[in-house]
């Protein structure tokens, strides 16, 4: 078939770089890093920075949640806590009342969480923007009103699975092969990896296309034959998914859930945090996830009242939303790299400049 | 061959579109009229995005209006828009590719469609790179090898060389005509630039505030009397 003007060249150019070396130093380093997690991190830091980093692996996967949602489909969830006390509640309900393996209670939770989930996201097929994050706000609120009605299972019976007149209130169980904080981290962080994993598979492929229409505008990814409704409910049966999935690690984390310990407030921080990390990065998630819950844990231990975080976060979005509308995924390597241009460039032209005598 | 009966499109009490009769029969026909004449709305109800109060669209025997919107692409409808709307996030493959894995095509073609469709429109580029760093006239062209990946059967084409430098619109007007015979799709194309329309039309039709005023072969339209008076004659006013 003949082409018109001077280019026949587009396919010879695809062949070009068929072996990315970059991609592949990227997923090398990604690997090493996550080896160095799973093996040395447990080593280094002690219980108490092991179980929040622990926090970190569940909050990760829900900030990665709303990144999907926000950076990828633009669409605001402010009840994304709520989703996660969601998951909290099914697999706690379901360690308590079945001796189902771990990982099959962690998918059925993702899955029921993902069908409740994706009826939060239904108000988003007709809206947008604020009116969007304001009736998931609700929805959110509604959703802790009833769970301080019901309370979180405590191993009691019936439906709800809780006792009030427990004295000793048993445990949530673990995993027997990560029965231990260390080693409980470790499952964390590799059931997280695998979330990452199954969020990359999505945005690299049709799903991601489809969002990124989507994202930029409707009337040409409908154009493009996309079905919006699908994909956007698709988007949002994802998050919940992984929401779910991030619950049920939670809960066997913690060990005793209260309901007082997911308030609707903190889809506001969530969504002020994922802002700061980079909504449209991976790596984004795991930055909001270390700002959410590392850096309060390391105030603490300090001495410093993490309430100070609140002030910190939002001069934070401010300087993000301002300087960097991706996040610090984007502009931190970015601006080292801007910084190590300077210092390198500086290095060279000093002798010229200064004439080598400072 | 499109057969379009009596589509009246109003919005509140604005009538945008009256009892417009007028079919496209092959090759790429024209549409044009002054600003706010109803092309666009046109295109929209063909595309599925505005809902006509009466009329009916028969295309290839398809009755067009019962296709959902998001089905009409996989039936061969595409179009581009007025102001360009290439995925800024995604790189030139995947532009087109998008197009591709939601038709009824095997994913097996894919590839090679793709790349065809990018050498096609003339983008003498890496497929790899971002929309977002490319130039007006790219991102048109990106557009472009949209419409026509894939078997396209109506390609709407919304003003594509608005913007742009002359030099760019003859390689978009070598582009155009070879449309109809390298797709074998029928085009309709909406534009102000008349040079472009004559060399790219063999027939025409002229909407005036939401009427068709003339249609036929593209010279006696531009000729027409009332064609010159409602949108050619101003034009040459205000130049």
């Amino acid at each position: 078939m003949e082409s018109v003007g001077l280019s026949t060249s587009a396919r010879e150019r695809w062949r070009a770089h068929r072996l990315d070396a970059s991609a592949l130093l990227r997923a090398g380093a990604v690997g090493v890093l996550l080896l160095f997690v799973l093996l040395a991190l447990p080593q280094l830091l002690s219980l108490y920075y092991i179980d929040a980093m622990t926090q970190v692996a569940v909050y990760a996967v829900v900030a990665l949640g709303l990144g999907v949602l926000i950076g990828r489909v633009g669409l605001v969830s402010l009840g994304q806590t709520a989703v996660l006390a969601i998951g909290a509640w099914v697999s706690a309900r379901l360690l308590f009342a079945t001796s189902l393996p771990f990982p099959v209670v962690l998918l059925a939770s993702g899955v029921i969480t993902m069908v409740l989930g994706t009826v939060v996201g239904l108000p988003a097929l007709r809206m947008r923007g604020l009116y969007l994050a304001l009736i998931t706000l609700m929805l959110a609120g509604a959703i802790t009103v009833v769970l301080a009605t019901v309370n979180f299972p405590n191993g009691g019976h019936g439906f709800l699975g809780y006792n009030g007149n427990f004295v000793h209130i048993p445990s949530i169980r673990r995993p027997a092969i990560a029965a231990s904080d260390p080693a409980f981290f470790r499952y964390a962080v590799v059931v997280a990896a695998v979330m990452f994993a199954l969020v990359l598979a999505h945005v690299r492929s049709r799903p991601g296309r489809a969002w990124a229409a989507i994202r930029q505008s409707e009337p040409a990814a409908l154009a493009a034959g996309i079905n919006v409704t699908l994909y956007k409910l698709w988007a949002f049966a994802l998050a919940s998914f992984i929401t779910g999935v991030a619950g049920g690690v939670l809960a066997a984390a913690v060990r005793h859930l209260y309901s007082i310990d997911f308030p609707t407030q903190d889809s506001i921080t969530l969504l002020a945090v994922v802002l700061m990390g980079g909504a449209y990065s991976l790596w984004g998630a795991v930055i909001a996830a270390l700002l959410l819950e590392f850096l309060p844990a390391l105030l603490n231990n300090w001495g410093v009242s993490a309430d100070w975080l609140t002030i910190v976060f939002g001069v934070g979005v401010l300087q993000v939303l301002t300087t960097a509308p991706r996040g610090l995924a984007e502009q931190v390597p970015r601006d080292l790299a801007r910084l190590w241009r300077l210092v390198a460039g500086r290095g060279r032209h000093r002798p010229a400049v200064g004439g080598g005598a400072r | 061959m499109i057969e379009v009966r009596g589509l009246t499109v109003r919005f509140g009490g604005v009538t945008s579109l009256q009892d417009v009769t007028v079919s496209f029969a092959r090759g790429t026909c024209g549409l044009i009229g002054p600003n706010g004449a109803g092309k666009t709305t046109f295109f929209n109800v063909l595309s599925g995005f505005v809902r006509p109060s009466a009329g009916s669209v028969r295309a290839f025997d398809t009755d067009l209006l019962r296709l959902a919107h998001f089905r009409r692409a996989r039936w061969g409808l595409r179009r581009t828009f007025q102001t360009e709307q290439a995925i800024e996030e995604l790189s030139v493959y995947d532009n087109v590719a998008m197009i591709h894995e939601h038709s009824r095509l095997s994913a097996g073609s894919r590839r090679r469609d793709v790349l065809e469709a990018i050498a096609f429109v003339g983008l003498d580029l890496d497929p790899r790179a971002r929309v977002a760093t490319l130039g007006a006239g790219q991102r048109r062209l990106v557009e472009l090898a949209r419409a026509v990946v894939g078997r396209p059967r109506l390609v709407l084409l919304d003003e594509p060389a608005a913007g742009l430098p002359d030099e760019e619109t003859r390689h978009l007007r070598e582009v155009i005509l070879q449309i109809p015979s390298h797709a074998g799709a029928l085009v309709i194309l909406v534009d102000h630039d008349m040079s472009l329309v004559r060399a790219c039309c063999e027939t025409t039709a002229v909407l005036d505030f939401g009427r068709l005023i003339a249609s036929g072969p593209t010279e006696e339209v531009l000729r027409d009397e009332q064609v010159i008076r409602a949108y050619l004659g101003t034009e040459e006013l205000a130049a």
